[in-house]
């Protein structure tokens, strides 16, 4: 293969992520800001350096993009789509289809503000969205978060890689920022995995045949489903948390951000100790699994003190009140319509933490 | 949705057919059409190359009966489902069976834009004037007039528009290859009760037609305008005489393209 681009967009480099982890399709719909992806796959398909890619279209319409999506994935080929905000609501009724048909398909949402048409400035107000499952129907999904324009490049591969293992929607949570933001880009080649495909719709062989389908109409058919897939989640939500630590050792409060925001996090927490703070950042990287192991371990090893910092209202700060389970004090820094807290607001919100009263809910009161 | 027999073990076994009884009501073109689909999978030596595209509607559970690879597709996106599947393995015989409401309501758009584009899949439109699984509201084929569950007083065409022709619509653009309309129910002769099946003859041709333009590499669409007496709220025997009085001149049965000729071999 030859190399990649040293210096790109974190849009761009996601895209050669993709084909370099064995893309075979992409569709997608044109939205800022994320159609530096579509754009810079256009220009790819068919090249000899990605001899997989064969498939690119400009669908008519979000709902087409996924749809196509769902035919190819049924195909068992490895297939990407990419939007922001309002198509990613348009596409959630695709995802339930394909969490219910149990399709390997990667979608990717370049979070911008919102709520309507919002603005083209980062956010990261699609978390619970990404997280609970946007659709109707009660699915889940795994959904990965970069902080970097190379993890935008990295993400690709592992994201096929958990959506064939357990055949399920990925979906890449980015934001403006990211997406927007050119960085080096040293990325390793890598040959891509493959996966069986055996479920594939393909072609009927004698009296095996392969139907996809996520209609049920008997209801203990529907019940047996929707315990195979709670199952399945279960599975991944116990084996595939991923996160990063920095300097959480000895940390008197622990910052939790994902995205954008942890490299702000991890910016406050190189300030801060070079002026004696003990403070630490957490970094989900899998916000779905959410990382509930690793706060549990930081609140065992006696961290009182969270302080999550996300470019929303407050929703990922829910999912570290649920870990910490009430043993920890939990706060949120939260900053919204595009606009990215200041270092000087950070580091205020950790000195208010830092010098409050130690939270006196002990473990084993929690425990018991 | 009543009990049926299966057509597999009445009217001879098909491999094609899974042979499970289907749950379309006795007298609907729906059963005809899953029989003839499995006659010109077969007659193309297709089977295990065809992929049936499942959409919403009375259609939902054709994969039950035909004994192919299937994928589902939500409400109205069969055509990018099939799309898809196509675009990655044009290798596969790609076809799907859509209801009006699918296709040329809340599917339209995915209707016209695979179309526009040419793409290399069959689409098998079963037209029979009104929503049929869901208990009879109006379609946008609905003549008229007709009275559905949501138009009690008749469809207003004033407010609700008119009958939507969606084989005249895909006239409109450059790119289907192959457009046909069937008119399927048994056909009323002129003598009291006898019918003739002419309809299941020209059917069967029109999908072998459909096949064989699709693996030449054009799309193409055949529109079967079916009855759906249940919902119509009329007998069987009523249903046929009103779709050769009403819906037979409404949506005209012929060829309307035919780019690559087929039909003159």
């Amino acid at each position: 293969m030859t190399a990649l681009p040293e210096f790109l967009k974190g849009n761009e480099a996601l895209a050669y992520g993709a084909l370099r982890a064995g893309l075979t399709a992409f569709y997608g719909y044109p939205i800022t800001p994320s159609s530096e992806i579509p754009e810079t796959l256009a220009a790819k398909v068919g090249r000899p350096e990605f001899p997989r890619f064969r498939v690119f279209l400009q669908a008519a319409s979000e709902l087409e993009a996924i749809n196509l999506a769902i035919g190819t994935a049924a195909t068992g080929a490895r297939t990407m789509t990419a939007t922001s905000g309002p198509g990613f609501s348009l596409k959630q009724e695709g995802i339930s289809y394909a969490a219910a048909m149990e399709l390997p398909l990667l979608i990717v949402n370049v979070n911008r503000a919102g709520p309507g048409l919002g603005n083209l400035g980062p956010e990261q107000s699609d978390y619970f969205q990404a997280t609970r499952g946007g659709g109707h129907g009660g699915y889940r999904t795994i959904v990965l978060a970069p902080d970097s324009v190379p993890e935008m490049a990295r993400l690709p591969a592992l994201a096929f890689s958990l959506a064939f293992r357990y055949r399920t929607p990925v979906i890449v949570l980015t934001d403006a920022f990211l997406g927007q933001l050119k960085e080096d880009l040293p990325v390793p080649d890598v040959a891509p995995e493959e996966w069986d495909t055996s479920w594939a719709a393909t072609g009927a062989r004698g009296p095996v045949r392969h139907v996809l389908s996520s209609l049920h109409l008997e209801l203990a058919d529907q019940n047996r489903h929707s315990r195979h897939l709670a199952a399945k989640y279960a599975e991944i939500a116990r084996t595939e948390q991923r996160s990063e630590d920095v300097a959480t050792d000895d940390a008197d409060v622990v910052l939790v951000a994902f995205g954008i925001c942890a490299r702000l996090a991890r910016a406050a927490v190189g300030s801060m100790r070079a002026r004696g703070l003990r403070v630490g950042l957490l970094r989900p990287i899998t916000l779905a699994p959410f990382p509930r192991d690793r706060i549990d371990d930081l609140v065992l090893s006696g961290v009182r003190r969270f302080l999550v910092l996300e470019l929303n209202h407050g929703q990922m700060v829910d999912d570290v009140a649920l870990a910490a389970a009430g043993r920890a004090e939990v706060r949120g820094l939260t900053e919204v319509g595009g606009l990215l807290p200041t270092s000087a607001a950070i580091g205020a919100a950790v000195e208010a933490m830092a010098v409050s009263p130690t939270p006196l809910v002990a473990a084993e009161e929690v425990d018991a | 949705m009543s009990a049926a027999v299966g057509y597999a073990t009445k009217w001879g076994a098909l491999p094609t057919l899974t042979g499970a009884p289907t749950h379309y009501c006795a007298g609907c073109e729906h059963g005809t059409l899953t029989r003839l689909l499995a006659s010109a999978i077969e007659a193309r030596q297709a089977r295990e190359r065809a992929v049936l595209v499942s959409s919403v509607g009375c259609s939902v559970l054709a994969h039950e009966y035909l004994n192919v690879d299937a994928v589902q597709a939500p409400h109205g996106r069969a055509p990018a489902v099939m799309a898809g599947i196509k675009r990655a393995r044009p290798d596969l015989l790609v076809f799907g069976v859509q209801g009006d409401g699918d296709a040329v309501s809340i599917g339209l758009l995915e209707l016209v834009n695979a179309a526009n584009r040419g793409e290399p899949i069959s689409i098998f439109l079963v037209n029979n004037a009104i929503y049929g699984m869901t208990g009879g509201q109006m379609a946008p084929t609905t003549p008229a007039g007709m009275v559905t569950t949501t138009t009690p007083n008749g469809r207003d065409v004033a407010t609700t528009g008119r009958p939507f022709d969606a084989t005249r619509l895909l006239l409109g653009l450059d790119g289907p290859a192959y457009l046909r309309r069937v008119f399927l129910p048994v056909a009323p002769t002129g003598s009291a009760d006898v019918f003739n099946a002419r309809g299941a003859l020209d059917g069967e041709a029109a999908i072998r037609h459909a096949f064989e333009v699709q693996e030449r590499g054009g799309f193409s669409f055949v529109e079967f305008v079916s009855t759906c007496w249940v919902n119509w709220k009329v007998s069987i025997l009523e249903s046929k005489r009103y779709a050769a009085r009403v819906l037979a001149p409404l949506f005209p049965p012929g060829l309307y393209r035919d780019r690559f000729g087929v039909e003159a071999r």
